[in-house]
């Protein structure tokens, strides 16, 4: 199985940012989707950044993509998505709007927040040139099953979300901006206070969701150690991680580790806890009832439900 | 030429008020997981739309089908069915998100008319060219993420119609492409067609105090004289830093009568009115409001004014994004 | 339509007064007799409560002193009048007006939650297919009860002519031309 590094969500500055991918390319992981998916304002900030980080990650041996903004209204964004196709790198599609731009024929991936459901819409995406697809993350197991057996068949890869909080929801509404009083043209970039999030809890104290920019995640971080083994008798190739400010490269080797067997079920949940000890963990989507279930023991962090 | 009032139907009751009150379109869906107000009590078994549909064609009026939830991986046939069914009880055009889905329906159904449903969040005119070009589609709804400008300028660069909500519920987030609802409960519009499901609502009142909570998550919490809101999530109360308030949106709903003339200029094609789940007295009297607001603007006489507060959520109008401002 | 909010009727005192003394059993039995009545002629009204087919409902006029307790029972209703507390799956309480202004689709059901002049509790999922159910049965109580005939007949009788004498209670369906 395959380690796969999503896009990062958040707004890091851009020294963070560089750095974050030059420790990647030391990292056990296969691939890397990189660039801006939650908000254009973001991208002239590490723009000029992102050619030396694909050229180091390619030389270091992993497959590199580009991914497309989650939702593009703006002429800016359109002109931005359009370029994408351009570039010489595999573009991961995160709105059916970078499909408009790709040329019948030139492959292309497909990332968790176009909605790929069924069977049909797969194998239509396949037509036109997926080679891989990371499903999105609401997805129960029954799907994720039905789907990599559709896939296989299709010659793609099937990706699912392993690890990180779970992107909920995308809005043409800032709502780092909202909380600050300002509007989204004026946003001043409240979102680069939280390089992980804001979290948003209910007025009882429970933590719930996180905040960022203009997209919604949730507050407990998707954590797959209790159904690796179940993804990979699905025919499920590769597993995502998406990025964290903190002890990422870390949270790397931990899932190399457990891929590898060298790490035991439970123990990921439990290294992972040891790296941040406040974390809140969950893969309800998954096996649970709702997806902000975990089917772990509970601990300090988690809230009670 | 007059622009187009687009009507929901949760029941066949609905569909005929909506009819006698002057609604030129109404939109319906089957009573399962197909359609994105899969909510109890509500919809149309088949039967019911074949009569459904045969009354509004006698009254002029035309029926579009909402098929808008993502197949579910392995019963993808269901789906399939609604779309057959549909054509065969005589509906002028189905309402479809799912790209698997469109791709089927003109493929097998290639008469039946395509509508791009906002569950599609479409929301610039290259991906709306797309969906033209690769599924035939004949009118797309556009998601409450847009501002009139905008939606001025995909007018300019399409020749795809656009229709548009005017009244109802808001969603804040891009509609088809939001999991909060999963999250806290497990069922989410895109798989199940419901959102904030009343399954997993409690409600609780003390000492005149409402707590309204979603999945066990307390959403609101209003004192005694205040409104009851229903705990959409994303219309909760929360707290964030040091802040408490509605974080995402406030509970309010959609009214954007006033922004008709705007909208018709913007080249809207027709104006559509959210709540299937709503009842029959409602529908009514929202339509005749607004079908009288688009005869006067074609008459050239000035909009009667707004009489529909009280039947909203919470008591509170937003013309929502289609002032730039509410980003 | 009128503005429901504003001027929902008082329960008039007189059938307030009737109900504390009267009997409930007969009463029960012919409301029983009078929903069986209903579910004949409207089989689609039980079909689309689905799932809740046997969900005890409580319905409470909180300006009467009796609350209403109803289960569908798949189509064969039961229906039993209480002056007690009563137990059930899902409890919609509000004026007397607003219950029956919902039956005959006078009102609008959500409307008249989010302004609190209906309030539910308990299985929030099932209230609403009870309401959705009724919405779309066009019920009308007074032609309904009109029909009904035989010694159970007489209890409901009396019940509608205390409340015909009254003003401002929505007992029969009001026209379209005067809904909107």
């Amino acid at each position: 199985m395959e380690l796969t590094i999503g896009p990062n969500q958040f707004f890091w500055p851009a020294e963070t940012w560089s750095s974050f991918y030059d420790d990647l390319t030391h990292a056990p992981v296969d691939r890397i989707v990189l660039g801006e998916l939650v908000c254009s304002k973001r991208l002239p900030f590490y723009q000029d950044r992102i050619p030396d980080a694909v050229s180091a990650l390619i030389e270091a041996g992993k497959d590199v993509a580009l991914t497309s903004l989650a939702l593009v209204t703006l002429k800016r964004e359109r002109k931005l998505t359009a370029a994408l196709a351009e570039m010489g790198v595999t573009v991961e599609i995160n709105d059916l709007t970078a499909l408009a731009y790709i040329p019948e024929g030139q492959t292309f991936y497909v990332g968790p927040l176009v909605n790929v459901y069924n069977e049909g819409t797969l194998r239509w995406l396949a037509s036109r040139g997926a080679r891989r697809v990371c499903l999105p993350p609401e997805l129960p197991l029954a799907s994720v099953a039905a789907l990599a057996k559709a896939a296989s068949d299709l010659g793609v890869a099937v990706e699912v979300w392993g690890h990180g909080r779970l992107p909920l929801a995308i809005s043409g509404r800032c709502y780092h901006a909202r909380m600050h009083g300002r509007s989204k043209d004026n946003c001043q970039f409240a979102c680069e206070d939280d390089p992980d999030g804001l979290d948003v809890m209910t007025r009882d104290g429970k933590p719930f969701m996180a905040m960022n920019g203009v997209q919604t995640l949730s507050d407990s971080y998707a954590c797959t150690d209790h159904q690796i083994e179940l993804l990979r008798a699905a025919g499920v190739s590769s597993l995502r991680l998406s990025p964290q400010s903190q002890g990422f490269i870390p949270l790397c080797d931990l899932y190399r580790q457990r891929i590898d067997q060298s790490l035991a079920e439970s123990d990921l949940a439990q290294q992972i806890r040891t790296l941040n000890p406040d974390i809140r963990l969950s893969d309800g989507f998954l096996t649970g009832s709702c997806g902000a279930d975990w089917s772990g023991p509970q601990d300090r962090g988690t809230p009670n439900r | 030429m007059v622009m187009e009032i687009v009507c929901p139907a949760g029941t066949p009751a609905a569909l005929r008020a909506a009819v006698k009150a002057g609604a030129h379109t109404v939109y319906c869906g089957f009573n399962d997981e197909t359609n994105a107000r899969n909510f109890p009590g509500l919809n149309f078994d088949r039967a019911e739309m074949r009569t459904g549909v045969d009354f509004a064609h006698q009254h002029g009026a035309k029926v579009l089908v909402a098929i808008n939830t993502f197949p579910r991986a392995g019963d993808e046939a269901i789906w399939h069915r609604a779309i057959h069914d549909a054509e065969a009880c005589g509906a002028d055009a189905v309402i479809l998100a799912d790209p698997g889905l469109l791709d089927h329906a003109a493929r097998h159904h290639p008469g039946l008319r395509r509508h791009l449903s906002v569950q599609a969040a479409a929301a610039n005119a290259d991906v709306i060219n797309f969906y033209a070009e690769t599924f035939g589609v004949k009118r797309v709804v556009l998601p409450r993420v847009l501002s009139v400008p905008e939606i001025a300028a995909i007018n300019a660069e399409t020749e795809v119609e656009t229709e548009v909500f005017v009244f109802g519920g808001l969603c804040v987030m891009a509609e088809g492409r939001c999991s909060l609802s999963s999250y806290a409960t497990g069922l989410s519009p895109n798989m199940n067609g419901v959102c904030s499901p009343a399954s997993h609502v409690d409600y609780s009142e003390h000492q005149g105090v409402l707590d309204a909570r979603l999945g066990g998550y307390l959403i609101h919490r209003v004192d005694k004289d205040e409104p009851a809101p229903y705990p959409t999530l994303c219309k909760g109360c929360f707290s964030a830093g040091e802040k408490t308030g509605h974080l995402f949106e406030d509970p309010v709903s959609l009214n954007a009568e006033r922004l008709i003339p705007q909208l018709q200029k913007s080249g809207v094609t027709a104006l559509k009115i959210e709540g299937r789940q709503r009842s029959k007295s409602y529908v009514a009297q929202v339509v005749r409001n607004f079908r009288t607001a688009v005869d006067a603007l074609d008459a050239g006489r000035p909009l009667p004014e707004g009489m529909l507060a009280r039947l909203s959520e919470g008591q509170a109008m937003t013309t929502g994004a289609y002032k730039k401002t509410w980003r | 339509m009128s503005d429901p909010q504003n001027q929902l009727p008082h329960c008039p005192a007189a059938l307030a007064a009737a109900l504390r003394v009267m009997p409930l059993a007969p009463l029960s039995l012919s409301l029983t007799a009078f929903s069986r009545r209903i579910a004949r002629n409207h089989p689609a009204l039980f079909q689309r409560l689905g799932a809740y087919g046997r969900t005890e409902f409580v319905l409470d006029p909180v300006d009467l002193p009796i609350v209403v307790c109803l289960n569908p029972n798949d189509g064969r209703p039961r229906i039993k009048l209480t002056r007690r507390k009563a137990q059930g799956a899902a409890r919609i309480s509000g004026p007397l007006a607003a219950l029956i202004g919902l039956v005959h689709g006078a009102f609008d059901g959500d409307a008249l939650f989010f302004s609190r002049d209906l309030v539910i509790e308990g299985d929030t999922g099932a209230a609403l297919a009870l309401r959705n159910a009724i919405d779309d049965a066009e019920l009308d109580l007074a032609q309904e009860a009109e029909t009904l005939s035989g010694p159970l007949a007489r209890p409901v009788h009396h019940l509608i002519a205390i409340a015909e004498h009254q003003t401002g209670l929505c007992l029969t369906r009001p026209e379209d031309a005067t809904i909107w």
